[in-house]
């Protein structure tokens, strides 16, 4: 059964912000677990970004046609156990995991936050997420530097480019063995790192990785949370910005339309 | 699995007249006792005790509180209602902000359970408050936590802020709900009895308001959501002594346990219920549980209701029908559902993992009649229950020792102002809150347009015309100790003033009232006097009390708390993009301050850092406030200003000071002549905390028109300063110079200090 998450009080029809009308041909899932909470802000990013934004189902058997899928952030189902670790076992991750492992032209997958945490439970990704070094759940505005610009994900930014979005979660400390750390550094597949701070205790100041076929992108941060003047963080790493005027995560969705249409 | 009790049912009452029950032990009076004998004709049986013990607690009933609580509809005017689609009485008040849409807000508290148990207590004040919301028909869209805590360095403190913090966001962040304000205050009047109170907001269409009856005989009667433990139950020892099975455990936690989980599911299982319109009535499980659910749903509607109570899915198969019907286990709602609907029904259940069973239905008995396996166990008329408890005129009179706390007037100054300063700004109350605040999420959703520690909270409800609502929650405990009545109307002042500092118009009210206890006749007194001050203040500015809360009985070892009407102001916006932020920025914009200064030090934060507090707080004139913001408002709407901060606590020091670490933009400030035109020192400039003021930085192409605004309003209006982004100071010329650094490290450095 497939059926549009409630829609009181938010989710008025919103125009898109492309001019490129090809944009909005791009179909983006958006997936929603009980507890999952950022799946409207994301199909709003996607939205902002000029595509096509389509609400998944967890228990949901075909992908709907999607050409890439975003895995939002929230808490899927409590996170009492460990953060992700029953949400693998839905039955569109199976979807999502064979699609996103087929080789060439692989499905674009991204998590953020709680979506992160579960691709590293699902092994699309490695390492794993613990709780913040303080042991408290922290929400600040957040200084990423963009380690690699070549991601399906990532490539509207420059390699070395610094972006300031915002970062909220408890279980937020990225964790990994020192050779899985290294091979991640030396196949150039840490994509985000925190720069300036690194505000939870994670190895490396790794604040997002991907694949190695770079398909597959995780980061703790909430880019969907920096796409809208008004509505985003006070500050941007490009220079003064209004009141809440931060869109610096906005180029993570453009850049995934791009490649797709392109 | 119906376990097989010795059930007291109404058979086995009408035939045992004689047998004692625990009245008292369950909380009543022996008045109120037989009060229930005379409306039954008979003794209750256990099951109707446990109903009425709940329903006409002080909590449910507000006996003490409801004879002062009717001024709130007494002076509300026709005027006053013309935005109110519900109002008082219902689970929360429903404001119409235009468009087709309306909002539903409300504030309660959760004190006590905080004390004895942090975490869980807040996390569920946090739930229930948001349930409140849901049966309104609203989506949530945003939370706010007033909190009050003991002395800073007290050895319980820690305890309670790490508790109580961790609770609110661990709830709050998981249902995915912005925390967008609220406030913190550490005073030794709080020392045992911690003040956690929530607000919650929800944003429906005007076609969408869900009320809580239960009509259409022949209408099924739903539970849904979690199961219902042993959790929550009131006088829990009590109630083991009511059980007649010896095998069941004994002792019950008297707190309740959250799953903020089940509650996210249940927030979006509702909205899809309410989308589907397969719900008649609705109402949310919380005080009381299904005892209140029951008899306020059977009397709010037109006929009777006939319930199962073996049907009630549990977490625990030893609870007695009494503990069923007194449980508050956390997010449980009931519904009334026609029959038509129920596979409709039933299906969105199942695609939310669900739980719920069918307990009875709608009749057009007139009664509420409860069985267990087929015995009737309850067999009364609903209204008795919810609506016709006791009310009692509890005796009140003016202590006689505040004569002479209000006699003993603050003298005190300070020779170096540059110290006094940092004093203040690294002070408990008047410290960066950043340290709580961070622990919440102020982002998801993505409508959260203003959050801490601007003036007040600003969501936009609207994505495509930008129309949103602002919220902003205060009170002032040594205000209202040195004068309730004036307390109360403070407190109004300045959550009105702090929602028109953002640039909304103040449209309606929430009040969450904490108090000492009702029987002591001063403490009364300090309540009918606050609840007289808040009714009038709220006439005066033409705002209404659309709901809200009492909590009585804080006070531990004979203290009382201070007297604390937590008042909630809502506004709305057209667009919320033209909302102000508390901090300016632009180089050479002007610094105006709106208002006048008197010596108004009695009850301020200064005088509470010497150990003072007497003497009579702060003047409240309410039309200089209306006028003030409609200053704010309007210069907001035509763009005249770009910052704007409300002058409260701290005065223009603590004002200043928050305006330029809003966004570590310098100023250079002159008070000289401020102080001549209002006859005061330089001191008193800075540090009284006399109402009707903000400040505000004007663009200089503006500087004419508004004046001439100000001007044509006749409200006092005089330039202070001058934003300087090149010295990153705080320079009050000819007095001193403040490096925002050294600002930011004193205010920013308290919190983590105490509890990092």
């Amino acid at each position: 059964m497939s059926v549009e998450t409630p829609l009181i009080g938010d989710f008025q029809p919103f125009p898109s912000a492309s001019a490129e009308g090809s944009l909005a041909g791009v179909r983006v899932g958006v997936v929603t677990f009980p507890g999952t909470l950022d799946d409207r802000d994301a199909m709003r990013a996607v939205r902002l970004a000029g595509g096509t934004a389509i609400s998944l189902w967890h228990g949901d058997h075909d992908l709907r046609g999607v050409d890439a899928v975003i895995i939002p952030g929230g808490f899927s189902y409590g996170d009492y156990l460990r953060a992700g670790a029953i949400s693998r076992f839905a039955p569109l991750m199976e979807q999502i995991t064979a699609a996103a492992t087929g080789g060439p032209g692989a499905l674009p997958v991204l998590g953020i936050c709680n979506g992160f945490q579960v691709l590293t439970e699902a092994h699309l990704l490695p390492g794993s997420m613990i709780k913040n070094n303080s042991l408290h759940f922290l929400c600040r505005d957040q200084r990423l530097r963009v380690e690699n610009a070549d991601t399906l994900w990532t490539s509207d930014y420059a390699a070395g480019e610094e972006i300031v979005v915002p970062l909220k979660n408890q279980d937020g400390q990225f964790v990994a063995d020192e050779r899985t750390l290294d091979e991640l550094e030396g196949e150039g597949r840490v994509v985000f790192r925190y720069v300036r701070e690194n505000p939870n205790g994670s190895r490396r100041d790794i604040a997002g990785i991907s694949n190695a076929a770079g398909n597959v992108v995780g980061l703790m941060p909430h880019p969907e949370h920096a796409v809208e003047p008004g509505f985003g963080p006070d500050s941007s790493a490009r220079g003064e910005v209004d009141l809440r005027g931060g869109t610096d995560g906005l180029g993570i969705f453009t850049s995934v339309l791009k490649k797709l249409v392109g | 699995m119906s376990k097989k009790f010795n059930i007291d049912t109404v058979a086995n009452a009408e035939a045992t007249p004689g047998q004692a029950l625990p009245w008292a032990e369950l909380g009543l009076k022996q008045n109120e006792y037989d009060r229930v004998v005379e409306i039954l004709g008979r003794r209750p049986t256990g099951a109707e005790l446990a109903m009425y013990s709940v329903m006409w607690s002080e909590h449910c009933s507000y006996k003490s509180s409801k004879v002062h609580l009717r001024q709130f509809g007494d002076k509300v005017t026709d005027a006053m209602k013309e935005h109110l689609l519900v109002g008082i009485g219902e689970n929360a008040g429903v404001v119409d902000i235009g468009d087709g849409w309306a909002v539903t807000f409300k504030v309660e508290s959760h004190n006590h359970p905080s004390f004895v148990e942090p975490y869980q207590g807040a996390a569920t004040g946090v739930g229930g408050i948001v349930r409140d919301i849901i049966s309104m028909g609203a989506r949530p869209v945003a939370v706010m936590d007033p909190l009050r805590f003991g002395a800073i360095d007290h050895p319980d403190t820690a305890r309670l802020v790490h508790g109580i913090v961790a609770g609110i966001g661990g709830y709050g962040n998981s249902l995915g709900l912005p925390n967008i304000g609220g406030e913190v205050v550490f005073d030794s009047s709080y020392q045992g009895n911690p003040l956690v109170n929530a607000l919650a907001v929800g944003v429906l269409r005007h076609e969408d308001i869900r009320l809580a009856n239960a009509s259409g005989v022949g209408n099924r009667v739903v539970l849904f959501g979690a199961r219902t433990g042993g959790d929550g139950i009131g006088g829990a020892s009590v109630l083991a002594s009511e059980s007649f099975d010896d095998a069941k455990p004994s002792k019950r936690p008297a707190v309740q346990v959250g799953d903020p989980f089940a509650e996210k599911v249940l927030i979006e299982c509702c909205l899809e219920l309410f989308k589907a319109s397969v719900v008649e009535g609705i109402q949310d499980l919380g005080a009381a549980g299904i005892s209140c659910a029951t008899s306020e749903l059977a009397s709010n509607g037109d006929g009777g209701m006939h319930v199962e109570l073996t049907k009630v899915l549990l977490r625990d198969p030893t609870l007695t029908p009494g503990e069923i019907l007194m449980s508050e286990s956390q997010e449980r709602m009931m519904a009334v559902v026609t029959p038509a609907n129920a596979a409709a029904f039933e299906a969105i259940m199942d695609k939310w993992n669900v739980e719920y069973s069918w307990l009875g239905e709608v009749t057009d008995t007139g009664r509420l009649v409860i069985e267990w396996d087929g015995e009737t166990i309850v067999d009364v008329d609903p209204r008795t229950v919810a609506h016709d408890g006791p009310v009692y005129e509890r005796p009140y009179h003016r202590p006689a020792w505040l004569d002479g706390v209000q006699a003993d007037s603050f003298q005190g100054s300070s020779p170096d102002l540059r110290a006094a300063v940092l004093e203040l700004m690294s002070s408990p109350n008047m410290c960066s809150k950043d340290w709580v605040t961070n622990q919440f999420d102020r982002y998801v959703q993505g409508n959260t347009a203003l959050a801490m520690p601007d003036d007040a909270g600003v969501i936009r409800v609207d994505e495509a015309t930008g129309l949103g609502v602002a919220l902003s929650t205060d009170a002032n405990g040594r205000y209202s100790y040195l004068n309730p009545y004036e307390g109360a109307r403070l407190a109004l002042a300045e959550a009105y003033r702090n929602v028109a500092t953002s640039g909304a118009k103040p449209l309606a009210v929430t009040d969450c009232l904490n108090f000492g206890s009702p029987e002591d006749p001063e403490v009364m007194w300090q309540f009918a006097e606050s609840v007289r001050g808040l009714a009038d203040a709220c006439q005066e500015l033409g705002v209404p009390v659309t709901g809200g809360n009492v909590s009585l009985y804080n006070q531990t070892g004979g203290v009382a708390i201070h007297p604390t009407p937590v008042v909630g102001v809502l506004g709305v916006f057209d667009d919320v993009a033209r909302r102000t932020p508390s901090g300016w920025r632009e180089d050479g914009q002007a610094i105006y301050l709106l208002g006048t200064t008197r010596d108004e030090l009695d009850g301020s934060e200064w005088a509470n850092l010497r150990g003072h507090l007497g003497g009579t707080p702060p003047v409240v004139d309410l039309a200089a406030e209306k006028t003030l913001a409609a200053v704010l408002v309007n210069s907001s709407r035509d763009g005249m200003i770009d910052a704007a901060h409300d002058l409260s606590e701290g005065g223009l020091a603590a004002a200043l000071s928050e305006a330029a670490l809003r966004f570590g933009v310098g100023a250079r400030i002159g008070i000289d002549e401020l102080c001549e035109r209002d006859g005061i020192d330089p001191f008193t400039a800075l540090f009284s905390e006399s109402q009707g003021r903000a400040i505000v930085s004007v663009p200089r192409s503006e500087e004419v028109r508004f004046n001439d605004m100000c001007t044509a309003r006749n409200y006092p209006t005089l330039r202070i300063g001058v934003v300087d982004t090149e010295n990153s100071a705080l320079d009050v010329q000819g007095h001193f110079t403040l490096p925002l650094d050294e600002l930011k490290e004193a205010h920013e450095g308290t919190l983590p200090r105490h509890f990092a």
